[in-house]
């Protein structure tokens, strides 16, 4: 194939690719293979497994094409799908970022990998991410770091910098994150793409390499909003494999909303920098200006489309957000990691003197610092002693979270904010300094503890890096949400792919 | 207000060895990190409900029905020690 006709085929959506093949204008395995040379070819650290080609994958069955059960006419027939490495993929790595899953092939795949590849998608790639989805800058990767397609020199986001990175430079047409404190959201901002955490509940979690189990949640990684609304409305369903997932009220459809007319869109005053901004420590500079300047263009563009903004709401709790979920989180994360034990799969340690010294020698040699300090820290908030002051109050802190989200939603339809504090920063400029890491979380955390919808979509630049602007709802929202994120994307008109390679 | 003695015994609960070079920044890090989260101790919670869950959810269980589970050989295949038809460990008595 020519370069230009690989430039037109790198130009498609994913909608418009599945469009285009559903009617014989694009064959799937010349899609698959303009992106499989793509990825095989990352030099962005994207990828932690690329799919084998055609030919091979036709002699082995394995791979991308196995196992499918597609029908021809599948609505996604042919797309192929990159998916973060935490979700597992029967007989393909997965490893969620860490070393001591090296070397593991579930005997299953996750229920939303095979309900995706049933509508026909293709996978792609296993993607990097922080190692067990704990982190804000994929540099916690038993893989290495995740370089940022916009600028080399900085983060790409995280903890699904891989799966965001690979979309933002035309790796893979779109990608599977997860998000359970941002982890969709602001990789998706950082790198300048749209990024979606649904309802928690809307998609099944069978088959995800759990972190902390009442936040973890699926979704989509994607250029646009239509995409974003084209893979969620086939990853969402009751699963009977996961007790906590529920079916919502209505199919997502394909948005196509042009006006936002009485739609009120409310500010909230703590986490947009204003004067009740709960941000510890001004030493930290809370929202970047730059940041902030591009949030209040996109509020002017919603006005221009008949928005109402509301700039007096606010989220009193807010502020508190970021702490319930350093206790919550890493206190579901030290139990979920307990399975991790050299046993069953995965790393063992050699040489040790009995059970126990080889259960805490496993551990320690394959987990990294990030995964301690969060074991740690959860073991701690759980123990006997601390457990009511930490652990019982973090989630008293969520109901008044919850409950300042549901007073909110009295007033207005949905709430907006910047989606992350800053523009991608250097690799390395955070790593000293845990807590300053954590606040990159500062304005997902509340939706994630609240289980609302949430999607980032990108709003501008910055010193020539995208700026996310974050859309939440109230629960089983995710259909109105994309449609007025629909909305607001048409009119910013963000063309913003960095320079491809 | 973490210190030494207390990582060496969170990390016992934890199951998890540490080397000499990790006990000291842990000790440190947790503590900045507990000193922030201490503040939801400065709000007043008295009588607030603690939600484990938010989404409300009823009668989501499935029918508890004998199904086929992983067959012993694929559950074992992705074990680093097998002996006969289990899981190999070390002994639990040194």
């Amino acid at each position: 194939m020519s370069t230009g006709q690989t430039d037109d085929v790198l130009a498609l959506s994913a909608a418009e690719a599945a469009r285009a093949i559903a009617a014989g204008e694009l064959s799937s395995d010349e899609l698959f293979d303009v992106y499989r040379a793509r990825a095989a070819a990352d030099d962005l650290n994207c990828f932690t497994w690329v799919a084998p080609g055609l030919a091979e994958s036709a002699e082995d069955g394995a791979g991308a094409h196995a196992g499918t059960n597609a029908t021809s006419d599948a609505p996604l027939e042919g797309v192929p799908l990159a998916v973060k490495d935490l979700f597992c993929t029967e007989g393909v790595p997965s490893q969620s970022g860490s070393r001591i899953l090296e070397g593991y092939e579930p005997p299953y795949t996750a229920t939303v990998v095979r309900r995706l590849q049933q509508a026909g998608a293709s996978l792609l790639g296993k993607t990097n991410q922080d190692e067990f989805a704990m982190g804000s800058s994929n540099e916690n990767s038993a893989f290495g770091p995740v370089l940022n397609p916009w600028d080399r020199t900085r983060v790409p986001g995280g903890s699904s910098g891989g799966s965001a990175a690979a979309v933002a430079a035309g790796l893979a047409p779109w990608a599977l994150g997860t998000d359970t404190g941002g982890s969709i959201r602001q990789p998706a901002a950082l790198c300048g793409i749209v990024g979606m955490k649904p309802t928690y509940g809307a998609v099944s979690r069978y088959g995800m390499i759990a972190f902390a189990s009442s936040l973890d949640q699926a979704g989509p990684l994607t250029r646009d909003v239509t995409d974003a609304a084209l893979l969620l409305r086939h990853m969402v369903g009751r699963d009977p494999c996961d007790a906590t997932s529920l079916e919502l009220p209505q199919t997502i459809e394909l948005p196509r909303a042009e006006r936002l007319d009485g739609v009120r869109l409310g500010v909230p005053a703590e986490l947009t920098g204003g004067e009740s901004s709960g941000f510890p420590g001004d030493a930290e500079g809370g929202i970047e200006a730059g940041v902030l300047a591009a949030f209040r263009v996109a509020l002017d563009r919603a006005r221009g489309l008949g928005a109402k903004v509301v700039e007096d709401i606010h989220l009193p709790h807010a502020p508190h957000a970021l702490s319930a979920y350093y206790v919550l989180a890493p206190a579901e994360a030290s139990s979920n990691l307990a399975r991790f034990d050299g046993v069953r799969y995965g790393l063992r340690a050699e040489g040790a003197e009995d059970l126990l010294d080889m259960y805490e020698r496993t551990r320690h040699d394959g987990f990294g610092p990030e995964v301690k300090r969060r074991i740690m820290l959860g073991t701690y908030a759980l123990s006997a002693g601390y457990y009511e002051a930490y652990y019982g109050r973090a989630q008293r802190v969520r109901t008044k979270i919850a409950e300042d989200f549901a007073g909110a939603f009295a007033q207005v339809d949905f709430i907006v904010t910047p989606t992350a504090p800053t523009v991608a920063f250097k690799l390395g400029e955070k790593t000293g300094d845990p807590l300053a890491m954590y606040l990159n979380d500062y304005c997902t955390v509340p939706m994630s503890l609240a289980g609302i919808p949430a999607i980032s979509i990108p709003c501008g630049l910055s010193d020539g890096l995208p700026v996310g602007l974050q859309i939440a709802g109230p629960a089983f929202s995710d259909g109105t949400l994309l449609d007025t994120a629909y909305a607001l994307e048409q009119a910013l008109g963000f063309d913003g792919s960095p320079a491809r390679v | 207000m973490i210190d030494r003695d207390e990582v060496l015994h969170v990390a016992r609960l934890a199951r998890l060895r540490l080397g000499e070079d990790e006990i000291e920044p842990l000790a440190r890090e947790l503590s900045a990190v507990l000193d922030h989260v201490a503040r939801i101790g400065e709000l007043d919670l008295e009588g607030v409900e603690p939600t484990s869950h938010v989404i409300e959810m009823t009668g989501s269980l499935r029918a508890d029905e004998p199904r086929e589970s992983l067959p012993r050989e694929v559950a074992l295949a992705q074990a680093p020690a097998v002996s006969g038809e289990g899981f190999s460990v070390p002994s639990p008595q040194a």
